[in-house]
């Protein structure tokens, strides 16, 4: 009896006792939702327009941050640093559909999905050879990126809002807004758009596959490079990071693995249920459970709709 | 097709050699002292300071004296990358060419070398981590962990806690938070946090970190605001560390009741949060700084020859110290060993016979060029730890302050503990072996 | 030349359905078990058994059980770590309520809880298929970690969360723990890593097999033609979890002594997926080549540079052999897609017609 007030009951009691807390939570949960999309959003460009599912995006997310430091480290000034290593995410996206894409178009899925892990354990060996192994700091200031919090007085306590959330939240609207402007508007969306659909398709209309997917790889890697500019903000720049791109997989299950509003809408509901599962129904189950809840949630989501929120119906015909 | 056969060939060849045998020779008459490093992967920040400060102190050794007692120093590193497979794989491929002692860095490592230590006549040296039950000499002839256990730690922590609330009455109905690593360093001194709430009358609060999420803590302290304690202990290492900082300082816990163990005191675990993390609180039990003849020397002997990874303003940091004092400990019982068993070129038998007897006082430290920089270290057979004292150190925004005197464990509390936790690991493998090596201090 | 059947004929059912049908074949197994079982013993050095020969079969093991679902069945799966940790624990578990028992019993008993496990956590499989699929197992992964920390039952309550191996003895001989020379060890890990491949080849072989490739293939075909979807996936993933379940008792109590729940993580799952893609879909030899791929190839990288002289620092050697795997894995896909086993497919046809281009 004490079991079922405590999960179904008492946890929402405890969200009206402290509003304020409710709200930060649901704060926490909405930017952490934000930076999971920006991960997954690299995740859907590519697979939108190549059908490769790219395990490299975390790795991408800090190398192009450890690029961006590591160049500052050395003296460039910051912006010039960004500069540099958007041509360096560039010349990435060239190598990687010059050796990688190119040789093995038409193979099986998994063929592909596993070549992406031998560009993540080469991305590892060389931004560790390239930058040694220990972490660094993500250069806020230089990059004029807003610090400090806002406090905000609600129902007898605070919310507490870092400014380089609201930050991350306004960036990765803007670049939501620009990439659907991308994909709807221009004829480089239509034809990203045509790839998606079909590669031999694409072809036999005379789009070139090859520019196709270097300026999706391209498109992948800015977002990378913002991802690990504002996930390098909130703590910073290590290796460590790389896991929690895995974290990016339930936004993907949940948004289905096409579709960027549903990329923002999926990660905000796993950031959302993530930390309120976890701060309500947490201590029951011991704490620690913000490892595993996110996938559970989009688990449970898939029992009942199994292409994802905004996924294409996948139709089976013998 | 050329490309392809020359791939197939390669691949070949690489899967043919699998069977070549994969050592490096180590030259006779030298001692051997492998270092188990991480100098990558999320515990790097972590491991990189300590792995230069051994290397360097030892490469010291061999540049300045020729080594010790005449006889030089063979440093190898083993990279481990803090996982256990890899620890057990550089202990396998270092085991036939007589190290003299082994020291992991690594709880889980130490775990699972601990068994092999007494087959295989190799003494494990782990620093005050790894097993803290291993401090029973009795028990675990080959394993030693001055200068204090967690136990130690954990008890030394709330001592200064009750010191700064005006005494331990005082601790009553006030809650202590414990954010920690979510595996066996962490979870090792929960038993005596427990039982000291019991005693005192404060209630815990427990957060643990686990490994994926080391970097994602934003929630783990909403928590910490929602439950209000009064002070956070945290036992966290690698990533971990400088992420709790930031978000401790984000949600403006009072830094100066904000705690760490001493492996959670590296300047690189602070200074990320930048002004925030002013007042944080460590435990130490050596010093910080580079004003020491010794570390004189190493800067002269093997920095400014080019023979250390070490880079610029690393010498002096915490974390390097540590490296520095663990490399002497194990130089000093060299020495020891070498004094006992009256030969030059030693080996692992000769090794734990002189880390067992081992006394380095305070004299001792000055006179090997490191005044005043660490506790003093008191090995006997029966107790393979010392249970020695710690102090506190405070950040103020740009290093670290020796903000307490040495404080002393409490004993009383501590060692039941221990000998309850190595009754508990010795019953739980049958069967362990009974300690047949011989005693040199008469404690056993 | 080499590899010509012609001449060999068979004059009964059995002959022909036999696993090895061709003489050479026949030889040629018998050959890699004498040398397996009685040339590696005699020569190889105490390092090559232990952290070489011991992971790379205890690893095939594992990839043979995800070959299974990925290969055979279609069905990609992301919990292998997990599943290898709950033999792990189940094991160390069993030997706790039954110390008396022989420990090669307790292993393959452990197998059974994994399988169980495994069904349990293949239960979606009929809604969800694909690549969502492997989101599912991994929600099965990160709870089965998380599970290992924090049910403080599985290791006994030690203080340290992790769990240590006891010596158990078998004819006399110690072969678990400490004082189990490597070679006891390895023995007894081929003999079961022998027996088990052998139970999956006859298994592809038969109904069963049959079956799970026409759900990889086309699971509406598949049932339409009469084949149980639902039991035929769940038996799939309750042998693959089976066998990645021993494979994980056999890790602990044979090769590591030890083990806490940082071993089983994801990082665990993936790397046995590469073996399995590298080695070839589908295939029990590849299995076992790219397992000895994989784990073996760091090593050789590692022990190069000493070998030819060249001093580099240890963390450069670490971040080097990155660098290197990861170019080999993406040319090795390049070159040869559908991995090891099929560069052995095509070696044998080219066996055949030798001298002959054709």
């Amino acid at each position: 009896m004490h079991l079922l007030y405590s999960i179904f009951v008492d946890p929402f009691v405890q969200m009206g006792a402290a509003p304020d807390l409710l709200a930060q939570t649901l704060w926490e949960g909405l930017v952490s939702g934000i930076l999971y999309s920006l991960i997954a959003l690299g995740f859907v460009l590519i697979f939108k327009a190549s059908g490769v599912f790219n395990f490299a995006q975390g790795i991408m997310v800090v190398f192009s941050a450890l690029t961006l430091v590591g160049l500052n480290e050395h003296g460039v000034p910051a912006y010039l640093a960004l500069a540099i290593t958007l041509v360096v995410m560039l010349a990435l996206a060239f190598a990687v559909e010059r050796v990688i894409l190119r040789p093995l178009v038409n193979q099986p899925e998994i063929i592909l999905f596993m070549a992406t892990f031998g560009l993540t354990y080469f991305l590892i060996g060389v931004g560790e050879l390239i930058f040694g192994g220990d972490p660094k700091v993500m250069i806020s200031d230089q990059l004029r990126l807003p610090s400090g919090s806002y406090r905000i007085p609600m129902a007898g306590g605070f919310v507490q809002m870092q400014k380089i959330d609201i930050a991350a939240t306004v960036i990765a609207s803007l670049m939501v807004a620009a990439l659907a402007i991308l994909f709807n508007r221009t004829r480089i969306g239509r034809a990203l758009r045509a790839v998606a659909d079909s590669h031999r398709a694409a072809l036999s209309v005379g789009i070139s596959l090859e520019q196709i997917w270097v300026i999706v790889w391209f498109a992948a890697g800015v977002v990378a490079l913002a991802t690990g500019i504002m996930w390098g903000a909130r703590s910073n720049v290590s290796f460590a990071l790389e896991i929690i791109a895995l974290k990016a997989l339930p936004v993907l299950i949940l948004g289905g693995f096409t579709s960027i509003p549903g990329a923002i809408i999926g990660g905000i509901i796993i950031g959302v249920g993530e930390k309120m599962g976890e701060f309500y129904w947490g201590p029951l189950f011991g704490s620690g459970i913000e490892s595993w809840l996110a996938y559970v949630i989009a688990l449970v989501f898939l029992l009942f709709r199994p292409q994802g929120l905004f996924g294409e119906r996948i139709i089976e015909r013998l | 097709m050329r490309l392809k056969k020359l791939v197939l060939g390669a691949a070949f060849a690489g899967v043919v050699g699998v069977a070549v045998p994969a050592s490096q020779a180590v030259a006779q008459d030298t001692l051997f002292v492998p270092l188990f490093t991480y100098r990558t992967g999320p515990f790097a920040n972590s491991g990189i300071p300590i792995a230069n400060g051994m290397h360097d102190y030892l490469n010291m050794l061999n540049a300045r004296d020729g080594g010790i007692g005449g006889v030089k120093l063979a440093v190898q590193e083993c990279e481990t990358g803090y996982k256990n497979e890899k620890g057990v794989e550089c202990y396998d491929s270092v085991k036939s060419k007589h190290p003299l002692v082994i020291s992991p860095y690594s709880t889980g490592i130490t775990l699972a070398l601990i068994p092999k230590a007494s087959v295989d006549h190799i003494p494990v040296f782990s620093m005050a981590y790894g097993l803290s039950a291993s401090a029973v000499g009795a028990d675990f002839p080959w394993i030693f962990n001055p200068p204090a256990t967690y136990w130690d730690g954990m008890s030394i922590v709330l001592k200064y806690i009750a010191q700064k609330e005006g005494g331990f009455d005082k601790l009553k109905g006030k809650t202590l938070g414990y954010i920690y690593f979510d595996g066996g360093y962490g979870l090792e001194p929960i038993p005596l946090l427990d039982q000291l709430a019991k005693d005192y009358g404060f209630s815990v609060k427990k957060y643990p970190v686990p490994p994926a999420e080391m970097q994602n803590q934003s929630g783990l302290w909403l928590s910490v605001r929602r439950d209000r304690p009064d002070w956070m202990i945290m036992w966290g290492w690698g990533a971990m560390n400088p992420t709790a900082v930031q978000e401790a300082a984000k949600t403006g816990f009072r830094m100066d009741h904000f705690i760490g163990v001493w492996w959670s005191g590296s300047e690189d675990d602070a200074r990320p949060a930048g002004a925030g993390a002013k007042g944080y609180l460590s435990l130490n039990f050596n010093a910080v700084g580079a004003n020491y003849p010794a570390i004189k020397d190493i800067e002269k002997y093997v920095i400014a020859k080019g023979n250390s990874q070490t880079p610029k303003g690393m010498v002096g940091e915490n974390f390097y110290n540590r490296g520095v004092m663990n490399a002497a400990i194990i130089a000093e019982a060299i020495r020891n060993a070498q004094k006992l068993s009256k030969k030059k070129a030693i080996d692992g038998d000769d090794m734990r016979r002189g880390l067992e007897t081992l006394q380095i006082s305070d004299q001792r430290w000055k006179e090997l060029g490191l005044p005043g920089f660490a506790s003093p270290i008191d090995v006997t057979c029966q107790d393979h730890n010392g249970h020695h004292s710690a102090y506190v150190q405070q950040w103020d925004g740009s290093k670290w302050v020796k903000v307490s005197d040495w404080i002393s464990p409490m004993k009383d509390k501590v060692l039941p503990l221990a000998y309850a936790a190595a009754k508990d690991y010795v019953s739980k493998n049958q069967p362990w072996p009974k300690r047949t090596e011989a005693c040199d201090d008469k404690t056993l | 030349m080499f590899y010509r059947e012609v001449g060999q004929y068979k004059t009964s059912y059995s002959a022909d359905e036999a696993l090895f049908p061709i003489l050479q074949d026949k030889v040629g197994i018998a050959v890699i078990l004498l040398v397996a079982f009685v040339g590696v013993p005699l020569t190889a050095s105490n390092f090559t058994v232990d952290s070489i020969l011991i992971p790379i079969l205890v690893f095939s093991l594992a990839a043979t059980g995800l070959n299974l679902l990925i290969g055979y069945t279609g069905l990609l799966s992301l919990g292998t770590g997990g599943f290898m940790g709950v033999g792990a624990y189940a094991c160390y578990k069993l030997a706790t309520f039954f110390p008396g028992v022989n420990i090669i019993v307790l292993i393959l008993c452990s197998g059974f809880f994994a399988a169980a496990v495994g069904t349990v956590f293949g239960l979606p499989s009929l809604r969800i298929k694909g690549f969502y699929l492997a989101v599912a197992t991994l929600a099965a992964q990160f709870f089965l970690s998380w599970c290992f920390i924090r049910v403080a039952w599985l290791y006994n309550y030690n203080v340290s969360a992790s769990i240590e191996v006891p010596t158990k003895t078998l004819f006399g001989l110690p072969v678990t723990g400490p004082t189990a020379t490597p070679v006891t060890r390895y023995l007894i890990v081929l003999s079961i890593v022998a027996l088990l491949t052998l139970l999956a080849a006859n298994l592809m072989r038969g109904r069963i097999g049959r079956a799970w490739m026409a759900v990889r293939d086309m699971d509406l075909a598949a049932e339409l033609i009469g084949i149980r979807l639902y039991q035929t996936k769940l038996l799939a993933f309750a042998v693959s979890s089976f066998y990645c379940g021993v494979a994980g008792a056999m890790m602990v109590f044979l090769w590591l002594g030890n083990a806490e729940s940082e071993s089983f993580n994801i990082n665990q799952s993936f790397l046995i997926l590469f073996m399995v893609i590298i080695g070839g879909l589908g295939s029990l030899l590849g299995s076992f080549l790219g397992a000895a791929l994989i784990w073996g190839l760091p090593i050789v990288l590692r022990a190069a540079p000493a070998h030819f002289g060249v001093s580099l620092h240890s963390a450069t050697v670490e971040q080097t052999t990155f660098v290197i795997l990861g170019v080999l894995i993406i040319v090795f896909l390049i070159v040869e897609p559908h991995g090891l086993a099929r560069l052995w497919q095509i070696g044998k046809q080219k066996l055949r017609v030798w001298p002959f281009p054709y």
